[in-house]
């Protein structure tokens, strides 16, 4: 048996269950109550659990993201949600000053429960504030944990264990997938330590996270109409990387693309790339591709945000140049 | 253009037991022979980085930290050997710290900037100016939620007070009704800069109350006062009337760090500051009433120096931790 739902209320149900289960979870940021929450996942939270526990913020990201460090080295188990990435770098001094660092610059005497949430990525026409793919910056940060759901299950089944560890995680979920919808099995489980292969192939492995699976997943498609057959992996986990996922990959396709909506230039694309040279290199057929946002501000114009990130013709086209 | 004179020298009764008196002025010795020997020591090579002095500012953290009880959670600064000190921590565990060696409250991770001590909920030692204060307030949003009787009581500079920071967390804890004291210790410099070269309201209080929390003005020379009105203050915080905000008006005698050549401030102004130490004026006060003698001075005096010495021995007896640990402690596992 299986259920069908989308991905914001998979998030919403995961959310449901961690105010249920645990009475330390509370839910902190701009708009998450009153409002029913940016994108409604906390849609009637207020209600049922009360202003206390779904905390409405003033527009404060380095206030509000700092006050649940602290509450988290009080005791209890915060939930932030930044409203989106682009919001975040107003936060990013207590993100990375204090939420990453707190362990290690106290020698282990204390450590950072909190599980912060943001949305992240373009595609919705929102110009250049608003459409940032920051999580490859994140996940160059020692001390933190980042991850990118992006399937009903991961949506459903990330925060659980993020809220049970005892660091500090981020979570990015990419605006393009909210209104996925998707079976859900019953007899899920998901963690949050390694990649996953979401299409099994053999001609080339195409590595991606977050929005950017969706579109790896219909390049595959298309290839397999040419008769090319995609292997698809999910990093899922950003910081720390499953590099023995990405290299049997890799060591089976002999190719591979990296598929990134961050900017190419010191890309997390770039890091997959490095770990592919750095641990299949010889069952490499061709050099290793990447398909990335181009280097440009994103514009609000729709034919030109389209053209500036990586859509499912670009991966085809650099699949099929890899080639020949 | 603010006053930078030193206030008249604090004077009139001090309304403590000759026991209370003397543990307090014990406390401002310790502080102020560690950080003597600190110096010395960071001359000697022994400790490196930064390294931030609490000199001449040491009625303001021992006189509030003694109004405090030990369930209370303390957040600091980079220039918080003392509150570490008064707080409970171990000289000699300071002093290894400072050192890099293992036997530090970090095991070398920290150094000066950083000392935490979990046993007496000092949550560090905050090397960004500003950091410490949303922290604060999520500490104080937690033991709310708990239903703790415990305040957290924040310290932090007068430069933290051009943070956004200092704002954002000032209405967060007084919308919330959090019970959190924020002890702003204005020592006129925010570095190099004056006060008034980087505020356009030089009066803090006024900035506090406009948030909405009571905020209150202390001589931080004089330790009595510093103790009374922050005593007062912690049983309005902790009575649930949720945060309050004090200043403390104190002086630091010497440089910022020890990259700090002074060539922002008249050294004349730095010496009538020096003729306010607390600690000599509060020893004046105590003997004129019969409270202290000098040859209990001088037994306080030996004993903080022996203290020193002692943390000193113990610091130079660490051992570093080993290479091969390097990357412990980034992850719980």
């Amino acid at each position: 048996m299986s259920r069908k739902l989308n991905y914001r209320e998979a998030m919403r149900e995961a959310m449901h269950e961690a105010l249920v289960a645990d009475p330390r979870v509370f839910l902190m940021g701009e708009d998450v109550g009153r409002y029913g929450g940016t994108y409604a996942f906390s849609k009637g939270f207020l209600d049922e659990f009360g202003p206390e526990r779904i905390r409405d913020t003033p527009l404060s990201e380095l206030g509000f993201v700092g006050a649940g460090i602290g509450a988290a080295l009080g005791g209890m188990r915060p939930i932030v949600e930044v409203m989106t990435v682009n919001f975040s770098l107003l936060a990013l001094d207590q993100i990375v000053n204090t939420a990453a660092a707190y362990r290690h610059m106290s020698g282990g005497q204390f450590s950072v429960p909190l599980v912060i949430r943001m949305t992240t990525g373009a595609g919705r026409q929102l110009a250049a504030q608003h459409s940032h793919s920051l999580e490859g910056w994140y996940a160059h940060i020692p001390g933190i944990k980042v991850l990118a759901p992006a399937t009903i299950e991961d949506a459903r089944g990330m925060l659980a264990p993020a809220l049970a560890d005892p660091d500090p995680v981020v979570i990015f979920e990419h605006a393009g997938l909210f209104n996925m919808e998707g079976e859900l099995p019953d007899d899920w489980t998901v963690d949050i330590r390694s990649a996953k292969v979401r299409r099994v192939g053999r001609d080339v492995a195409i590595i991606t996270h977050g929005g950017s699976l969706p579109k790896a997943m219909q390049a595959a498609e298309q290839l397999a109409a040419a008769g090319i057959e995609a292997e698809v992996v999910d990093l899922r986990v950003l910081r720390p990387l499953d590099t023995a996922t990405i290299a049997a990959s890799v060591a089976k396709c002999h190719r591979a693309v990296v598929v990134d909506e961050g900017w190419r230039t010191g890309s997390l694309a770039a890091e997959v790339m490095a770990r592919i040279m750095e641990n299949v290199f010889y069952e490499l057929d061709a050099p290793v591709a990447r398909v990335c946002s181009e280097e440009v501000p994103i514009p609000y114009a729709r034919h030109l945000e389209a053209a500036a990130l990586p859509q499912p013709e670009k991966i085809v086209a650099a699949v099929k140049e890899m080639l020949g | 253009m603010i006053d930078h004179r030193a206030p008249p020298p604090p004077a009139g009764p001090v309304p403590w037991d000759k026991k209370f008196a003397l543990r307090l002025l014990a406390d401002m010795v310790r502080i102020r022979r560690m950080e003597e020997k600190s110096a010395e020591m960071y001359g000697a090579g022994m400790i490196r980085g930064f390294l931030h002095l609490y000199i001449g500012e040491e009625a303001t953290g021992v006189g509030a930290l003694h109004a405090l009880q030990p369930e209370d959670n303390i957040v600091a600064t980079y220039r918080e050997h003392g509150h570490a000190l008064v707080r409970g921590m171990d000289m000699g565990v300071i002093m290894a710290e400072m050192y890099g060696k293992r036997e530090g409250c970090a095991h070398g991770r920290g150094g000066s900037m950083h000392l935490f001590d979990r046993a007496t909920r000092l949550f560090g030692g905050n090397a960004i100016v500003g950091g410490g204060l949303p922290l604060a307030v999520g500490l104080g949003l937690a033991a709310k939620m708990q239903n703790e009787k415990r305040i957290t009581a924040c310290f932090f500079g007068d430069g933290a007070v051009a943070e956004g920071a200092f704002h954002e967390s000032l209405n967060l804890a007084a919308l919330w009704k959090l019970p959190v004291l924020f002890c702003c210790e204005n020592n006129l410099y925010g570095m190099g800069t004056a006060l008034e070269r980087s505020e356009s309201q030089t009066d803090l209080c006024v900035k506090a109350a406009s948030y909405n929390m009571p905020a209150l003005k202390v001589d931080g020379m004089d330790i009595v006062a510093v103790h009374e009105i922050t005593k007062q203050a912690a049983q309005r915080v902790r009575a649930g009337e949720g945060p309050l905000f004090v200043e403390y008006q104190t002086y630091r005698f010497r440089a910022h760090s020890m990259f700090d050549a002074e060539l922002y401030r008249q050294k004349a102004e730095v010496e009538e500051w020096k003729t306010r130490g607390p600690i000599h004026t509060f020893s004046a006060r105590l003997k004129a009433e019969g409270k202290l003698t000098e040859e209990e001075f001088l037994a306080i005096d030996a004993r903080a120096n022996a203290e020193v010495d002692a943390a000193v021995a113990f610091a130079e007896a660490g051992t570093w931790e080993p290479v091969e640990d390097l990357l412990r402690d980034v992850h719980a596992s």
